[in-house]
């Protein structure tokens, strides 16, 4: 028998998840167009090792496949990756990061709903440890032409020197070792710098924002994680480049580096694996940020947000269980 | 007056589905072919059966007697014949059954005599009593009686009116509000006059314009201290706490009463009743009840009590696709188990239910912790994490995170995105949590008579021996008083063998007393056996005590 109520709401897994894919693209139309149309490819290998992998797993666990499969949350996850892997990352090793997070970080902890961790962030981590080489090699913004990029993809020769090309954020680490160099020294000297941060590429930040929009505008996603991550992200930044701008770069630029936008919007707000509580979500979202900031600036990565995710998601029950929400009509009493 | 009002977090706007029923006017419901009236009308008690199948009874006749501190009176909604007095189904999502008094109705309908009461010549003890014997309880649902909550306490600074008829579809109040705006309003002052209230605040829903026109005509006559307020329209905003919030900004946690924070809050229903009860001396016996959803002529109906379900269908048809019927709304409402079932003071509302207007929900989903829920609750709770803890059977954790608060208004189950049937999850922890309770309470009982049993047995045997050695004594006595050897050879052993016994009687006390007994530590069970044994090594003792002599 059904119990009440009677009536819901036309909402659905699927609906959430269809509306982070849209979210999704105006990074990747910007992506496509100003840094490599192979993206587009990528995205489709990413999708179909995300679908079959999540389909392999619900075989051998005897589940139905059809609810998981149609649930699109196998396909956020394998887009968000293919966002992050370097375009010209070959066929196989975007499917090992997309295996990895759907298998083993999804469904070995039970499935949808289930990982502590954010699959996505887990199989990139993996990855960056797995395939250092690989993980880092960025063409710059039109760098390579489409041939190239999908004869890359697809597994052809890798002359890494002629491609071998550094993240704005990478540039300005290893940069900053050279002694008497400074942020803007470095930035100046190297033409793969737009106006902020990497030519090109600085212009995922404001479609990623973009997308973050409508997914607040849609109730998807609520204001505090975006928020606090990037008002931490910016307060540390500012902090640092106030005292010495030469060797700490601006909080514009970190802002449009790397994986803040994308995770601002993307990664941190990922439900499943994040605080809950409004509170919670604050603390836990600036702490990503806190933490991303340091393994940027003293770490030995160039980027740390994927990093930081994991620290924080550890951290989750504990930041949940400490800033429980008060409950209506016991104002007053004790904060648990 | 100017009331500023507050907010509360949470809550979904569901479809309101008003249209429907609101736009006819109250009707009377013909006279039902048998009336069967549950004795059980207000929360937690049942009345007293005070008359005999056979009986001829009138309308508003005494025919059940509340007991207790929560009972009210019960009485016949028409004149007639008393023919039955037997157990049938109650609305309620257990189907249980309840002692309910059939009635042949005769047709005439006929009121036994009533008069007023002349509510300033009287105490505010003998108002009550009279509330209660008119069988006033909340119509609102619950069906708290209204006497016990209007002698709750006075110095009551606000006393609201609830009007707000939030869940979608029902419109009675609606209706009766537009119909009979000074009638309620009577009985709001009524109320007032009874629990000392200085302001009175009629909530409604800004979804009802033509009962907040209606309301606010009548109030214009009352002068200052009443006022009708629209409230936004916000599922659950008619649920007592959320309207009490609204209206005054006071909170009322989950288990304390209104009259704790100066505010007391009736529905309307319950304010006309009141009024019908002291300007005319009617019991309840009627009620406006909504009938909805999949039927051809939707409507308010003015029904009496005991008419059961299926016959009150008839008036509005319910169309050939119907697959269920839904008593209350469809956020609060509860599926009836059978069609049978009598309108009680609490009834509001029977939707016809068809798939096509309330489609069953898609397959269930696991949680993926988006906080919809949390967004949606009222009550500020945070939905999922009783949901995993309800799951997880871990009860206490569950009532750490506030379950009990859950007022089961449905929010977090309307919004969810994996469709879980979240409220169910709390309904089966918080019977879980109570059936605990009592066997808890039973197992506490079961051994505190064991224990008291192994007391008393202990003191008895404690008892038989001083007794036993009160008896040796004097026996001593007597010997020391006679100082005389026995005359008899067979009484000269007597005094001896008495000195014995009674020297190891008083031996077996001290020991008894001094030494801690070997089987203290022993489970209950073999500590029962020994005692069974004792008891029986004690009435051998005694028995050759007794053939000794």
């Amino acid at each position: 028998m059904i119990n009440s109520p009677y009536i819901r709401k036309p909402a659905s897994v699927q609906g959430v998840m269809l509306a982070v894919l849209i979210a999704l693209v105006p990074a990747i139309v910007v992506y496509a167009s100003q840094i490599a149309a192979v993206v587009l490819v990528n995205l489709a290998i990413a999708t179909c090792a995300a679908l079959a992998g999540e389909a392999l797993v619900l075989k051998l666990r005897g589940r139905p496949l059809a609810p998981a499969l149609s649930d699109l949350s196998a396909v956020v996850t394998a887009w968000l990756l293919a966002l992050c892997f370097p375009p010209i990352l070959p066929w196989w090793a975007t499917a090992l990061g997309v295996l990895i997070a759907i298998v083993a970080v999804k469904h070995l902890y039970g499935g949808l709903g289930q990982n502590p961790f954010n699959p996505a962030m887990v199989a990139y981590c993996a990855m960056i440890v797995a395939f250092p080489a690989l993980m880092s090699q960025w063409p710059a913004a039109g760098q390579l032409d489409f041939a190239t990029q999908l004869g890359l993809v697809l597994g052809g020769a890798r002359e890494l020197d002629a491609i071998a090309s550094a993240t704005a954020l990478d540039t300005i680490k290893t940069g900053l070792r050279t002694a008497g160099a400074t942020v803007e020294s470095i930035m100046g000297q190297n033409g793969n710098f737009g106006f902020v941060s990497g030519r090109g590429w600085e212009w995922l930040a404001p479609a990623y924002a973009l997308g973050g929009m409508y997914l607040l505008a849609r109730g998807i996603i609520t204001w505090h994680m975006p928020a606090a991550f990037l008002g931490a992200l910016a307060a540390i930044s500012a902090a640092f480049w106030l005292v010495d701008p030469a060797h700490y770069a601006s909080p514009l630029f970190h802002l449009a580096s790397g994986g803040a936008m994308l995770g601002a919007f993307f990664i941190v707000t990922d439900p499943v694996s994040g605080a809950t509580t409004p509170r919670g979500k604050l603390i836990f979202a600036a702490s990503i940020a806190l933490v991303a900031y340091i393994i940027r600036s003293f770490g030995a990565f160039p980027e740390g947000v994927a990093f930081a995710v994991l620290l924080l998601n550890i951290c989750v029950p504990l930041i949940d269980m400490n800033t429980q929400p008060q409950v209506f009509g016991h104002r007053g009493d004790k904060a648990r | 007056m100017i009331t500023r009002l507050f907010g509360f977090k949470g809550g979904v706007k569901p479809e309101s589905h008003k249209n429907e029923s609101s736009g006819t006017p109250i009707q009377k419901a013909p006279m039902p072919k048998r009336l069967v009236i549950p004795l059980r009308q207000s929360i937690r008690s049942t009345a007293r059966c005070l008359v005999q199948p056979g009986q001829k009874v009138l309308k508003g006749e005494h025919i059940g007697e509340g007991e207790g501190g929560l009972g009210t009176s019960v009485h016949a909604s028409t004149s007639g014949t008393v023919v039955e007095i037997a157990p049938y189904p109650m609305a309620h999502a257990s189907g249980l059954e309840t002692l309910s008094v059939v009635i042949e109705p005769d047709g005439e309908d006929r009121w036994i005599d009533h008069t007023p009461l002349d509510l300033p010549t009287v105490s505010r003890e003998e108002a009550l009593a009279w509330l209660r014997g008119c069988g006033i309880v909340g119509m609102g649902g619950a069906g708290f009686p209204t006497h016990v909550k209007v002698g709750g306490g006075r110095g009551i600074e606000t006393l609201v009116i609830n009007g707000a008829e939030c869940e979608p579809w029902i419109t009675c109040d609606d209706r009766l509000m537009r119909e009979r705006a000074p009638e309620v309003l009577s009985g709001a002052m009524i109320l007032r006059e009874l629990i000392g209230a200085k302001q009175v605040l009629v909530g409604v829903e800004d979804n009802k314009p033509e009962a907040i026109a209606a309301m606010q005509a009548a109030a214009s006559t009352l002068g200052d201290g009443i006022a009708v307020v629209p409230v936004p329209t916000l599922y659950p905003a008619g649920g007592e706490k959320q309207l009490i919030r609204v209206l005054t900004g006071v909170e009322i946690p989950q288990g304390k009463l209104g009259t704790d924070f100066g505010v007391q809050c009736f529905n309307v229903g319950t304010a006309h009743a009141v009024h019908r009860a002291i300007c005319f001396g009617e019991p309840l016996v009627s009620r406006v009840v909504t009938l909805t959803g999949n039927v051809a002529r939707p409507g308010n109906y003015e029904v009496l009590l005991g008419t059961q379900v299926a016959e009150l269908l008839e008036l509005a048809g319910p169309k050939a696709d119907t697959d269920r019927y839904i008593m209350g709304g469809p956020m609060m409402g509860t599926e009836l188990q059978s069609l049978s079932v009598p309108v009680t003071k609490g009834t509001n509302c029977v939707i016809s239910a068809s798939p096509a207007l309330f489609p069953p929900p898609p397959p269930e989903l696991p949680c993926i912790r988006c906080g919809a829920c949390a967004r949606a609750c009222p009550a500020e709770l945070q939905p999922f994490e009783l949901y995993w803890f309800s799951r997880a059977k871990n009860f206490g954790k569950a009532q750490e995170y506030h379950l009990f608060d859950c007022i089961e208004c449905g929010c977090c189950a309307f919004v969810c995105p994996s469709r879980i049937p979240l409220v169910d999850y709390y309904r089966f922890a918080k019977g879980e949590i109570w059936a605990r309770e009592r066997e808890r309470q039973a197992s506490d009982q079961a051994r505190e008579r064991f224990e008291f049993r192994n007391f008393r047995q202990e003191r008895e045997k404690e008892e038989k021996a001083a007794k036993l050695a009160a008896k040796a004594a004097e026996t001593r006595a007597k010997i020391a008083d006679t100082g005389e050897p026995a005359p008899a050879p067979t009484e000269a052993e007597d005094p001896k063998k008495a000195l014995i016994a009674a020297a190891l009687a008083r031996a077996k006390q001290q020991q008894a007393a001094v030494t801690p007994r070997n089987t203290e530590d022993l489970s209950a069970d073999v500590q029962a056996e020994i005692a069974d044994i004792d008891a029986r090594r004690d009435k051998l003792n005694q028995q050759d005590a007794d053939k000794a002599p």
